[in-house]
């Protein structure tokens, strides 16, 4: 199957997948040992990828939120992102779907404006966060997040959906995008 | 400038009281006011520039005076506006500028291996080195050597009038070893030699320029003197010196500038744009790769009428450059290396640009290379400096 679909497999109990999609396999992997360490009632698992379409070959559970990250002194990983967004299915864009903006830390290594990504996101109608996954703290602040998130996608939190919970981001990003 | 942001942009705690104390309708700073109250980040790069042209430097600059600018390489740093400055006091400035660096090296925080040797500043305008008639006038501080002085225990013998040679810069060379043959009259004194015939060498050359700045220039009051572009070439320890002085004088703020990859980018395509008459330098770029252990260079030369026949089919709009002619023109670059070799440019850092017009590196230095072109280059580095410093 080449494209992405949020419904297509049944759930199992109290188990939540992430899948991380990005260029630098170390960062990845970083973030995944990172959120594997924080504890939720629910069970994680986190699959990393370095580009959809995923191999179909391997049997996967259902995917619950699907986080691109893009490494902001890589004009390559904004083409990959762009490229593997090509294969998602348009339902996951209900709040399954988010962008992690990596490396605005170093300003004078930045090779794409922080304007492109935000276009992206706003393209895509999905909330963009910004870390520095380099930086151990941060990272761990982000797991943290993305756990959250993770356990509201997949329907574990009651009295909120993805739906709501992306209702929710975009209204604290404002006007701003009109300046575009 | 730091532009991490943490998940959710934190709203910046700027000044509280309100914009229309300090300034009447609505100007850049209010607008960026505002867009910080929505706890949102301004975004200021436009999306298209001008390519730079040459029409304001030929009209009134002289090109011998501007030749010192050229060929040198200029670590550059970012300047706040300085505060009641004034054209009419350089005299004034040089002098307490000299007092300051001798109090300086007597200090001895400066710690120089080498000849202890005397630096003299002088400041002087550069006229023509702006872009609008608004720009501030650019201003030059150069710290010349003064030649050491003769002393041996308290006598010094400096004049022998020997026939013929009447080069008084001459004379004191030739004293020791003299035959009886000639007059010489023995003069005590302590004084130097004179210096007005031989050329103090310059050390340490700065200066300050303002090209376009006029999202600056609005937003200051009276009695600040926009200059955000402060270049210099010379040793660091008298670049820390100056500018602490600066610094004091005039309540501003020094910054180095790095410039990063997406502007060198957009440097390489305005240069590349640029009409030359003949190129001398190869456009070349390096890039950096980030492996361990140690990292990788790669060097990318390209022959300048090849550069320039790739941008003109890139290019559409005349007389302005926009944002993805630029991403198209580095995209051919990135594919047909790719092409060649496999490996991703774009997954590697730019460091460097050099051009027939200019070339620039990250860390903030830069050499100008034709002076056709020398008002553009300057505008848009002012560019970068006036967003760095806000």
């Amino acid at each position: 199957m080449s494209v992405l679909r949020p419904l297509d497999k049944l759930p199992s109990l109290n188990t939540a997948t992430i899948l991380l999609v990005g260029i630098e396999d170390a960062l990845l992997q970083q973030l995944a040992d990172s959120m594997l360490k924080e504890d939720c009632a629910s069970e994680l698992k986190v699959h990393l990828a370095k580009s959809l379409p995923l191999p179909s070959s391997v049997n996967r559970p259902r995917i619950d939120l699907i986080v691109f990250v893009i490494n902001l002194h890589s004009k390559y990983s904004l083409q990959n992102t762009e490229e593997s967004l090509r294969h998602v299915d348009a339902s996951f864009f209900l709040g399954k779907v988010c962008f992690l903006a990596t490396g605005a830390g170093r300003e004078s290594h930045c090779s794409i404006h922080r304007h492109t990504v935000v276009k992206l996101a706003h393209t895509y109608q999905s909330p963009l966060l910004y870390c520095d996954l380099e930086v151990e703290a941060f990272r761990a602040t982000m797991a943290q997040r993305l756990v959250r998130m993770l356990q509201v996608c997949a329907g574990h939190v009651p009295g909120v959906s993805a739906l709501n919970l992306l209702s929710l981001l975009r209204s604290s990003e404002g006007p701003s995008l009109e300046d575009m | 400038m730091d532009s991490y942001d943490a998940s959710e942009s934190t709203p910046r705690q700027s000044t509280s009281s309100r914009p229309e104390d300090y300034f009447i309708g609505a100007t850049f700073l209010q607008k960026r006011l505002e867009s910080v109250r929505k706890q949102t980040s301004f975004v200021p790069t436009p999306p298209r520039r001008k390519i730079p042209h040459c029409s304001l430097l030929q009209e009134d600059v002289d090109l011998q005076k501007v030749a010192f600018l050229l060929h040198k390489q200029w670590t550059l740093y970012s300047l706040t506006p300085l505060y009641k400055f004034s054209y009419s006091n350089l005299k004034e400035y040089s002098r307490l500028l000299n007092a300051f660096i001798v109090a300086e090296k007597q200090k001895g925080l400066a710690v120089e291996v080498g000849e202890d040797f005397n630096i003299k500043v002088i400041f002087s305008t550069l006229l023509g080195i702006k872009g609008t008639q608004r720009d501030p006038e650019a201003f030059l501080v150069q710290g010349l050597t003064l030649l050491p002085k003769l002393e041996c225990s308290g006598t010094i013998l400096v004049y022998c009038n020997l026939l013929g040679s009447s080069d008084p810069s001459t004379l004191a060379f030739q004293v020791a070893g003299t035959t009886g043959a000639c007059h010489y009259s023995w003069i005590l004194s302590k004084s130097q030699l004179p210096s007005e015939n031989r050329e103090s060498k310059v050390l340490w050359t700065g200066w300050f320029c303002c090209i376009f700045g006029d999202s600056l220039l609005e937003t200051v009051s009276e009695d600040f003197t926009c200059l955000p572009l402060f270049l210099a070439n010379g040793t660091e320890s008298n670049t820390a010196i100056i500018g602490t002085w600066f610094q004091k004088t005039f309540d501003c703020y020094f910054s180095p500038l790095a410039i990063n990859a997406f502007n060198l980018s957009w440097m390489a395509a305005m240069w590349t744009a640029c009409k030359m008459d003949h190129y001398v330098a190869t456009t070349e770029f390096l890039w950096s790769v980030p492996c361990s252990p140690q990292s990788l260079d790669i060097s990318y030369a390209i022959h300048p009428e090849d550069a320039k026949a790739l941008w003109d089919s890139v290019h559409k709009t005349p007389g302005e450059v926009t944002q993805e002619e630029v991403d198209l023109f580095m995209d051919c670059l990135y594919s047909h290396f790719h092409r060649h070799f496999k490996i991703h440019l774009s997954a590697t850092r730019l460091v460097r640009v050099s051009t027939s017009v200019a070339s620039a590196h990250t860390d903030g230095k830069i050499k100008i290379l034709c002076h056709k072109y020398l008002i553009g280059v300057l505008a848009y580095l002012t560019e970068l400096a006036i967003f760095q410093i806000e």
